[in-house]
């Protein structure tokens, strides 16, 4: 009879035997930094397969795009990068002025290092908080928030918005600075300088934040490349690549004349001595503490370079340059650039057909490059390291999916 | 109590439940009461820490009634059960926790003699004790249909049975120093001067002290060791499903076991209820200084007891929101390549000790520990020795006369 045979406690016993269970992380989960969701393939603790799903923020950005002018488009490249709103705006702008071959005056120009690299600050503040909650530490998020605070105090004077700027624009900016405001930004520049040996203390060098990020999701030099990985990410690889150093002529001669060494290791350092903690001994190259190590790098950089500007912008005695009509007439043709944003590479493409109205508009986000490693990165690790690898890319939903 | 109550008449049966009513409610007030007073804590020294303000109005001032009004709030949420839940087992669950936090507390001295239940293997039955509360979360974990859960639940169960070896090792150290499991004689052997305290009885119970707070952290599943409920990995753990009164049992339970833990590292290692200088015997509150005196004294012991235990606490929320949460693979490496070798050679290393130093480095220096106690409490003309540890476990929380409960297994020379 067969019901007896399965009822024999015999088999029972040797039919025990364990399933690779598939778990969703998201798209409502505290640690995936939006509305990503992420299938997981488990065994037991053990991730064997991620499978990152997107489109949850999808808004049709690039369609609206080819709805509206180029300037009026400004507002929703806000919403891409939500967290570097500024340089969204700045990657749209110089495309649009690549098309029209139009050149922004010398003030613009240091406004936009300035503001630029302001926002690189506040955007790898984030990302370096909510880095510490995916971790599990709670502190540093918001002592990062409170010095992001402090940015978004300033652009609020310059523009009036706290997340979505729509500051820079196709010609320049919408408005000049307010007077006082380069005091006040150097007044905080001076008082958050030393607060980043904080966030060192508290992270960088704790022995349980090295335990949880060196040597986990190591990105080879190789890997990072072919996957089209840019900004902290590929440089945490150790590839030596910056679009603000390397990128086209129009992006770089922004910054023209200001000195930054690219945040990359080279031949086993990282350039340049701010009293950094050294590079702890199990940290392997490309591995989540590194990716990290090269954002803290490069708020003191960007710190550098806000300096720099706030003396030249300072200089320029001719007033700030007007920015384009609202309908301009694009030139039939078609520009592409890319800039570097505090997440990586962002590129812009841009078709003109004679109209003020693009025939076409996309925008090629590094979040959606970085992105894709996840499922290399991610096999074999633990549930636990999923958010430190995810964490680590500091990706932005709303720039994946726009 | 129950002595009080026969005197008045009462038969013996009902004299004993109403003085078990007693200490048990008493006991749950310091449960319940401690919750609302640690969570409130937890909210302001987070805040302070993290440079915000925390709970500010609700009470007039400093949020003191914030964990009130949660607590109303949680009382009125709707009370859900997940499709597919185990609704028995998802509704026990909560209980199983807290009650294992409670019956923990019972052989918990607070004072000299102020135990709901004084017994000889108090440390065994609190250890003990404690290490059922994981039952209730390997039951949330596995009645609540939820994988997140389930995760959280198998984090909990490897994590707390392997945390236990070390932590009894720990615990069984001041035992063996003390000759004793009775809580209540651990403690009054470290009766004295700070240094008769078993945290400085020699350098092995005091590296193992730090041992046991490690393990105690672990056992009690706070960060960094919150494995079973890390939310940036599990949303929730194992409480992933569950909201309102039974969440908060879940709430009550951690807390309880943080109070716990901390008031028996108290007692194991900090002196218990003696302060760090010997006030009581400073003043000359000596033989025959009277009972008000010897209430006093046991206030002040209360008193002590928990500022050690609220410190353990402090310490625990501190490192909370200091540091990153571990790796499971990491707290189980913790436990099992350091702790418990860490552990058991220093109980090898404290056990030698004791054979080669019984007095100490500096014999005539200070107050070696377990030699002297506060000769006042066993009063003039004291029990015998031999009659006391059989009248010693019917005390109460309420006591009975505190001369004659007083008598320990040995006297201190006179």
């Amino acid at each position: 009879m067969p019901d007896l045979i399965e009822d024999d406690p015999r088999i029972i016993e040797f039919d025990v035997r364990t399933d690779e269970m598939l778990v969703n992380m998201g798209p409502q989960h505290p640690s995936t930094h939006g509305v990503l969701r992420l299938v997981l393939r488990t065994d037991g603790e053990i991730v064997s397969e991620t499978e990152p799903h997107i489109g949850y923020l999808h808004r049709c950005a690039e369609k609206i795009g080819e709805n509206l002018s180029p300037r009026q488009w400004i507002p929703y490249t806000d919403r891409l990068d939500y967290l570097a709103a500024m340089n969204m705006n700045l990657g749209w702008a110089l495309t649009v002025e690549k098309l029209m071959r139009h050149e922004v005056g010398e003030k613009a120009r240091h406004l936009r290092v300035l503001i630029s690299e302001l926002n690189r600050i506040s955007s790898h503040l984030v990302g370096m908080g909510a880095y510490g909650l995916d971790l599990g530490t709670f502190s540093p998020f918001l002592y990062a928030f409170r010095e992001r605070e402090k940015i978004l105090d300033l652009f609020e004077e310059a523009c009036g918005a706290r997340l979505t700027y729509s500051y820079i624009t196709v010609g320049g900016a919408t408005a000049d600075l307010p007077p006082g405001w380069l005091q006040r930004c150097e007044a905080f520049l001076d008082q958050f300088e030393p607060i980043i040996k904080e966030y060192h203390a508290l992270l960088t060098t704790n022995a349980i934040f090295v335990k949880r990020t060196a040597g986990i999701g190591v990105l080879s030099r190789a890997m990072a490349i072919d996957y089209g990985c840019s900004g902290p990410v590929l440089r945490g690889s150790g590839v030596d690549q910056d679009m603000r150093r390397d990128g086209e002529s129009l992006y770089t001669g922004m910054y023209d004349g200001y000195a930054f060494e690219v945040a990359v290791q080279k031949e086993g350092r990282y350039p340049r001595d701010h009293s950094y903690p050294t590079v702890p001994s199990e940290a392997v190259l490309g591995d989540c503490w590194h990716r990290f190590f090269v954002r803290m790098l490069e708020v003191v950089q960007s710190m550098d370079l806000v300096r720099q500007a706030i003396d030249r912008y300072a200089a320029c005695p001719e007033p700030l340059s007007e920015p384009l009509k609202l309908f301009e007439k694009l030139p039939v043709g078609d520009a592409y650039l890319e800039t570097e944003a505090p997440k990586g590479q962002m590129g812009f493409y841009i078709v003109g057909n004679g109209t003020p109205i693009p025939w076409r508009v996309r925008a090629r986000s590094s979040s959606f490059s970085n992105l894709s490693v996840t499922h290399e990165l991610c096999r074999g690790c633990l549930i636990a390291d999923v958010p430190a690898i995810v964490g680590s890319l500091d990706i932005v939903m709303g720039e994946i999916d726009r | 109590m129950a002595e009080f109550l026969i005197g008045l008449g009462l038969p013996g049966w009902v004299a004993w439940s109403i003085a078990a009513l007693v200490a048990a409610v008493l006991l749950l007030n310091v449960i319940a009461g401690g919750a609302l007073v640690f969570i409130w804590a937890e909210r302001k020294i987070a805040a302070r820490i993290q440079d915000r303000l925390g709970p500010t109005r609700t009470g007039g001032r400093f949020g003191w009634l914030q964990s009130l009004a949660d607590g109303i709030k949680l009382l009125a949420k709707e009370d859900l059960m997940p499709e597919g839940a185990d609704g028995l087992l998802f509704r026990l669950a909560p209980y199983v926790s807290f009650c294992a936090s409670f019956c923990a507390f019972i052989a918990l001295p607070f004072a000299f003699d102020v135990v709901g239940q004084r017994l000889n293997v108090g440390v065994f039955f609190v250890v003990a004790v404690l290490g059922l509360e994981v039952f209730g979360v390997i039951l949330a974990g596995y009645a609540s249909a939820s994988k997140w859960s389930l995760f959280g639940a198998m984090r909990e169960a490897a994590q707390v049975v392997s945390y236990e070896v070390p932590l009894g090792m720990c615990v069984v150290v001041p035992v063996m120093l003390a000759g004793t499991m009775d809580l209540v004689t651990i403690g009054e052997k470290q009766a004295g001067w700070m240094s008769s305290w078993y945290l400085f009885h020699d350098p092995f119970t005091f590296i193992i002290f730090w041992v046991y707070v490690t393990c105690a952290v672990a056992s009690v599943n706070r960060a960094p060791f919150d494995l079973a409920e890390a939310e940036s990995e599990l949303v929730a753990g194992f409480h992933t499903e569950y909201s309102g009164l039974r969440w908060s049992f879940f709430f009550m339970a951690e807390y309880g076991s943080m109070f716990l833990v901390s008031g028996l590292a108290a007692v194991l290692f900090l002196g218990g209820w003696n302060g760090p200088v010997p006030v009581a015997r400073l003043l000359g509150f000596s033989d025959g200084t009277g009972e008000s005196a010897a209430y006093v004294v046991r206030l002040v012991g209360l008193a002590n007891l928990m500022g050690k235990a609220t410190l353990g606490v402090l310490f625990m929320m501190w490192i909370r929101w200091t540091l990153p949460r571990l790796r499971i693979d990491q707290v189980m490496t913790t436990c099992l390549k350091y702790c418990t070798p860490i552990a058991a050679v220093m109980f090898a290393g404290a056990m030698f000790w004791q054979l080669f130093l019984p007095g100490g480095l500096f014999p005539g220096w200070g107050r070696p520990a377990g030699e002297i106690r506060e000769g006042w409490l066993e009063g003039p003309g004291g029990l015998p020795a031999a009659a006391s540890p059989a009248e010693d476990r019917s005390s109460t929380v309420t006591g009975g006369d505190p001369v004659e409960r007083a008598g320990l297994a040995t006297r201190s020379p006179r």
